[in-house]
């Protein structure tokens, strides 16, 4: 048997959301240049999850992600927070990648993996889909514990609290499963000094899309599921009238309301 | 003409309204046929409202194994209907546990997922805005059958008597899609408002509250409207108010017919989850606050003083 759990977790570098965001009229992909990347900053809370879980349970985190080679900061970043060793999966070809490529590219890369669980979070602030979790527990036949903001583990049983908007559910599953979760799972840890420089000489491999017996023409831009035709940004909203408050501020909300027939 | 299929949401026995839009929108692209997914019994009360709003079939895919296990039962019995009918294109509100079953029905089958979509032409062609409204983007599922999620609030439904006749799918589940067990349902402290993400009016709250004590404010406001209630970041993060109701880049996009701001700076974060709001009012003390870029009307006060005098102001005029 086997000491402690072998856990993933998944990490994808975006854009700052801080910043405007914009998309390259190239080829309609996300410009990643001009904006500051930075760790997609739920997958923190995943990663302090499996930090988490290794400290209860024993055993090792593996940082996974997929991107370009300046993705392997955030694989870094990861290390310093505690994480044992990354794996960055890199090659041109992956530009432009849609959301099923990208769980069968991962998915691959799990094949080549022991591992009991795997973690991310629920979204990526870029692409917004939520569904590359649900996806991988699809491509990999592993249980879908998903949208979760409470883990716990027992032995090989897995469970989490699933969040919609009249409460939660409990779901169980035996491991291996797929968790993703929320924000407000937990607060995750900032990296020590210690730990920064630790990172540093923590193992990272980097893989290509070779590596994994993947060709390169079954992926990428052209080859997506889902194609964007065409972007326009839009104007802003146009400012209406704000006006002081004299006492009359809710009367005269009422009067707008009305008078945009919202009554 | 070609079939499409509106996989089917419903609250308490009724279709929602975001479902009556999905039908509507289903309508440019072919025959709308609805299909429900869930327990025994979960089709009958809700067909006369699916046929009068276009369903011409309504697929019952019914199993008391479904609402056991999370996703897998739902996205066999999906599988199922589409193996019968061949649609042209498959279609739902967008949501948590819709997105996560049409994707994977959509990895199984060899097709694309385009999600949370504003608007879909008659070609196929679909709109989705992105970066919270910064960006309008038009595209197409190019491989396979199209999987489409749409946003709330993105069309008006309308009603087009269809014959709404009810076609039984045998759905059997497999033992790959019982990996997840529901073990407990836990409904919170709900109330009687509306789900936020398709909430016709939203009223928010922010930091300006102050504590969590002042969301009463907010809740009243929002009673008086018929409103959903929702929070920032800011109020999220202190602790004041549950997580599910956080509007902005880390919580929930909402697009309703009209967006009270209360308290509410306006940060790039909260933005990106309501600017797409067709009528935004704010009410905060600070006139600098970023919120006025973006309210059609704003009053610059006490929200203590003005939400509760709107809240009264509001009653009276409602009777």
């Amino acid at each position: 048997m086997r000491l402690g759990m072998n856990i993933v977790v998944l990490v994808k570098q975006v854009p700052d959301t801080w910043a405007e965001r914009s998309l390259k009229s190239s080829d309609n992909t996300l410009d990643r240049e001009s904006v500051d990347a930075v760790i997609n900053e739920v997958d923190e809370q995943a990663i302090e999850a499996g930090l988490r879980l290794i400290e209860a349970h024993g055993g090792e985190v593996t940082v996974l992600s997929m991107g370009p080679d300046r993705a392997s900061e955030s694989i870094r970043k990861a290390l310093s927070m505690g994480a044992t060793k990354g794996f960055l999966i890199s090659d041109a070809a992956l530009h432009g990648a849609c959301v099923m490529q990208t769980a069968t590219v991962i998915a691959k890369a799990l094949s080549t993996m022991e591992w009991d669980i795997v973690l991310t979070g629920g979204e990526s602030t870029d692409a917004r889909l939520a569904v590359l979790p649900a996806l991988l527990a699809e491509a990999t036949g592993a249980a879908q514990l998903t949208q979760a903001r409470k883990v716990t583990v027992e032995g090989s049983t897995v469970s989490v609290e699933r969040v919609n908007e009249a409460g939660y559910s409990v779901i169980q599953a035996s491991t291996p499963a797929i968790i993703s979760v929320l924000e407000g799972t937990n607060e995750a840890r900032y990296p020590s000094f210690k730990g920064i420089m630790a990172a540093k000489k923590k193992p990272l491999q980097t893989v290509n899309l070779g590596d994994l017996g993947i060709a390169a023409d079954e992926v990428g831009l052209a080859h997506a599921t889902t194609a964007v035709t065409s972007f326009e940004n839009r104007p802003p909203r146009q400012a209406g009238a704000a006006v002081k408050d004299e006492g009359d501020g809710g009367v005269k909300i009422a009067d707008y309301l009305a008078s945009r027939k919202l009554l | 003409m070609a079939e499409v299929l509106v996989l089917v949401d419903a609250n308490e026995g009724a279709v929602t309204k975001a479902t009556l839009e999905v039908l509507t929108i289903a309508r440019r692209l072919g025959e709308p046929s609805a299909v429900v997914v869930g327990p025994a019994g979960k089709a009958a009360p809700l067909a006369a409202k699916l046929g009068e709003y276009g369903a011409a079939k309504i697929y019952v895919a019914e199993s008391d194994e479904i609402t056991g296990y999370l996703s897998g039962p739902s996205v066999d019995a999906l599988e199922a209907v589409v193996q019968q009918s061949s649609p042209a294109a498959i279609l739902a509100v967008t949501g948590r546990d819709n997105k996560e079953i049409l994707a994977r029905l959509a990895f199984r089958i060899g097709s694309g997922l385009m999600a949370d979509v504003v608007d879909v032409a008659a070609d196929g062609t679909t709109t989705q805005s992105i970066f919270g409204g910064a960006i309008s983007v038009e595209g197409k599922v190019s491989k396979g059958v199209p999987v489409i999620t749409v946003r709330p609030n993105s069309v008006a439904a309308e009603a087009s008597p269809a014959a709404g006749e009810l076609v039984t799918v045998a759905v059997t589940v497999s033992d790959t899609a019982k990996l997840s067990k529901v073990a407990d349902v836990i409904v919170e402290a709900k109330g009687s408002r509306p789900n936020l993400t398709d909430a016709t009016v939203i009223v928010s709250g922010g930091r300006g509250l102050g504590a969590a004590e002042g969301f009463a404010v907010v809740e009243a406001l929002a009673d008086s409207l018929g409103a959903a209630v929702g929070a920032s970041r800011a109020a999220v993060d202190a602790g004041w108010y549950p997580h599910q109701l956080q509007v902005g880049q880390t919580g929930q996009t909402v697009s309703p017919q009209l967006y009270i701001a209360v308290g509410i700076s306006g940060a790039i974060q909260h933005r990106a989850g309501m600017q797409t709001s067709k009528t935004i009012v704010a009410i905060n003390k600070d006139p600098e606050a970023p919120i006025f870029d973006l309210a059609d009307y704003g009053i610059i006060g006490d929200l203590f003083v003005v939400a509760p005098q709107l809240t009264e102001e509001l009653t009276k005029r409602r009777g």
